[in-house]
């Protein structure tokens, strides 16, 4: 407790320390931190933007329940930076504009599909942003014991701080701190339990080592403790080969079309910069996500070795005098870290056969018992440390890391909203003739105004199991509209307003509907569309928006010769003539 | 802007190609080595961990990290030799 409170406040701290040294002077500050951030400093931020609350809390969890299944996350956010580097950043930066819905409406000549695609990036970022906020509760109710909604105004005031102003500068460099907190909040445990596990201080290799002291290798071992207790073996998977498939192909083409990852590639000086950039983003994400899995493992066996079998002591009682008693008629009492977490609701236990001991199986349990316990995926790295017994410190460490995971992707989140208000509706909309002065002051009044959103969405959420629903949306609905509108933009000249049009209504409806009716309507699985669930239908439909988009396109007229020739200029860096950088240099008559 | 000769044909000729043969590794290390032939590689192991699900959980990430490396160095090289700015 004191140790989690003494790191939350000196991070804080630090975060508000950023955000002062760090404040915006104009618009260029604001939006894109000047165009001057060195490559490899982006590449940190956008890891820190890019890694939510889901990667940090969520992904080990998950991995630890669904095994190989865990694996689309894996790859489909990871895989999502190659499709960025080679398919979208450096030409986007070569475009040099300030956000998202900028490009699509510039490339597009049209107002029409400039504020469609401020409403897919508003969508996107809103149920995006709901989750970190309530990730923030989470962690602030589970260990401070502060209340859950008092939590998320905390963690409400310190973005305002750094977001409202620094803008994306302060945004930027509050990451790279973000960054750091939470790479070493997340290896420090991993190397314990693996130490613990295997004797392998690097995690990574002790995932395809041996269990410490046994000549069997830590996933085999894993297999058959799971299946001994009626579970699925963990390199397997239930879901069917396409749905896998397509859920992977969601991910990553919806990573690389979310706008608060895009927008981190503007801030950077050049196209060249651009692309080192996502390298070496993805080499700082990779640090997390190759570690994740090895948690994931280590999670389910320290789970089941504490958990199963043990009896349980009810709240009432005396815990020491009860655990005492079990320990000497011969039985393992509940661990004490249960006992903490049953509080936040993470964990249930119901006595099915009444015997006062916790049965955790799996729906094939090969003893014919039924499963007593419960577990939230949530659960397992912020229990981590204390399952595997580790200091207290470590405890702390991890809850300041959650906070940061989550506070950095949400101060990513703002901007992308903020901008698309201030800048895209606005600025490029509604009053084309407001100077930068005006602009950067309603800026950070959207940025405020996001913020407060942003904490009552998270608040009024809690409700709901969010972040499966958020998966499922944000990415859907970037891969199926915001994707294929970006890329057909750069790579086909001929692709023009009526086809980006067709393909961001197509994509964000069709997707939107699919979510809808499965997750929150009266869908059943074997009603899906080629056994693909709402996860990864938005793969599906982003080839179908896509060729929609193209057979419009090519029954309308082209788009004028002068974007055809900016898009011949952003493809081939240093060559751009028909438009500027800066505001004065907007593509001349872009309105439709 | 420029006064050089910047061949911009041959190097969006040359980009594209790149694109398309990292994007043809990238497709076989997840999608190929870690979903559809998955169990053919399971034969084979890594350590303790059969391949293909080594791939799904660990080397496709590796993979991904060395394309883009890769990609950036070899388009500044395509940017000297069609004397493209970069």
């Amino acid at each position: 407790m004191d140790w989690t409170l003494f790191f939350v406040i000196t991070t804080f701290a630090l975060y508000v320390g950023i955000a002062i040294w760090a404040r915006a002077g104009s618009t260029d500050d604001f939006y894109v931190a000047g165009h001057d951030v060195h490559p490899t400093v982006n590449g940190m931020a956008t890891a820190a933007d890019w890694m939510s609350a889901a990667s940090f809390l969520s992904m080990a969890g998950l991995i630890a329940f669904l095994g190989y299944g865990g694996s689309v996350y894996l790859m489909g956010w990871t895989g999502g930076y190659v499709l960025l580097a080679v398919l979208l950043a450096p030409f986007l930066r070569e475009f040099g504009k300030f956000t998202v819905p900028d490009f699509v409406g510039d490339r597009y000549y049209s107002d029409v599909a400039r504020i469609i695609a401020v409403i897919c990036a508003l969508f996107v970022s809103f149920t995006y942003i709901a989750g970190q906020m309530k990730g923030v509760g989470v962690a602030f109710s589970g260990f401070l014991g502060v209340d859950f909604n008092i939590g998320i105004g905390i963690g409400m005031v310190i973005v305002f701080f750094y977001a409202v102003l620094g803008g994306m500068k302060g945004v930027t460099y509050t990451q790279v701190a973000q960054y750091c907190v939470l790479i070493f909040a997340y290896t420090v445990p991993a190397i314990f339990m693996s130490l613990i596990i295997t004797g392998n201080p690097i995690p990574q290799l002790g995932f395809i080592g041996n269990t410490a002291g046994e000549d069997i290798s830590m996933l085999q071992k894993l297999n058959s403790v799971v299946t001994n207790l009626g579970f699925q073996e963990y390199t397997q998977t239930d879901k069917s080969m396409f749905d896998v498939f397509a859920i992977t192909g969601a991910l990553m083409f919806g990573t690389a079309g979310l706008p608060h990852v895009i927008i981190r590639f503007f801030t950077v000086p050049s196209a060249k910069a651009a692309r080192l950039s996502a390298g070496w983003a993805l080499v700082f994400i990779a640090a997390l996500y190759t570690t994740a899995p090895a948690v994931g493992a280590f999670a389910r066996i320290n789970f089941i070795d504490t958990v199963n079998e043990s009896t349980y002591i009810a709240d009432d009682a005396d815990y020491e005098a009860e655990a005492a008693a079990i320990a000497a008629a011969g039985g393992t009492p509940v661990p004490t870290w249960y006992k903490t977490w049953e509080k936040t609701g993470l964990l249930e236990y119901e006595d099915k056969n009444g015997d006062g001991i916790m049965q955790y199986r799996g729906p094939n349990a090969p003893d014919g018992l039924e499963n007593e316990v419960n577990p939230n995926q949530d659960i397992f790295v912020l229990a981590n440390p204390q399952i595997a017994q580790l200091p207290a410190w470590v405890i702390g460490l991890v809850v300041a890391g959650g906070l940061a995971a989550a506070l950095s992707t949400a101060a990513g989140l703002l901007m992308v909203i903020s901008s698309a208000v201030s800048h895209d509706i606005c600025r490029r909309t509604l009053f084309k003739d407001m100077d930068d002065k005006t602009e950067l002051r309603v800026a950070r009044g959207a940025a405020a105004g996001a913020v407060v959103a942003a904490g009552l969405l998270g608040i009024f959420s809690a409700q709901l199991g969010f972040v499966a629903q958020v998966v499922a949306f944000a990415f859907g609905l970037a891969s199926a509209s915001l994707f294929p509108v970006i890329f057909l933009g750069i790579f086909w000249k001929r692709m023009n307003k009526e086809g980006a049009i067709v393909t961001m209504l197509f994509g964000l409806i069709s997707t939107f509907a699919y979510i809808v009716y499965f997750k929150f309507g009266a869908g059943t699985a074997d009603q899906y569309l080629f056994g693909v669930s709402p996860e990864g239908i938005g793969f599906v439909f982003m080839w179908v928006s896509g060729a929609l988009g193209i057979g419009t396109a090519l029954a309308t007229a082209p788009p004028p010769q002068d974007i055809q020739n900016l898009v011949e200029d952003i493809r081939v860096p240093g060559t751009r003539q028909a438009h500027g950088m800066a505001d004065e240099g907007m593509a001349p008559t872009t309105s439709s | 802007m420029s006064d050089k000769k910047v061949d911009a044909k041959g190097y969006w000729a040359a980009t594209i190609r790149l694109t398309l043969s990292l994007l043809a590794i990238w497709f076989v290390v997840s999608y190929g080595a870690g979903i559809l032939f998955r169990d053919f590689l399971d034969q084979f192991s890594i350590g303790g961990a059969t391949l293909g699900f080594w791939f799904a959980q660990q080397g496709s990430i590796y993979v991904f990290v060395g394309l883009i490396f890769y990609y950036c160095w070899a388009m500044a090289r395509l940017e000297r030799k069609f004397g493209v700015e970069g």
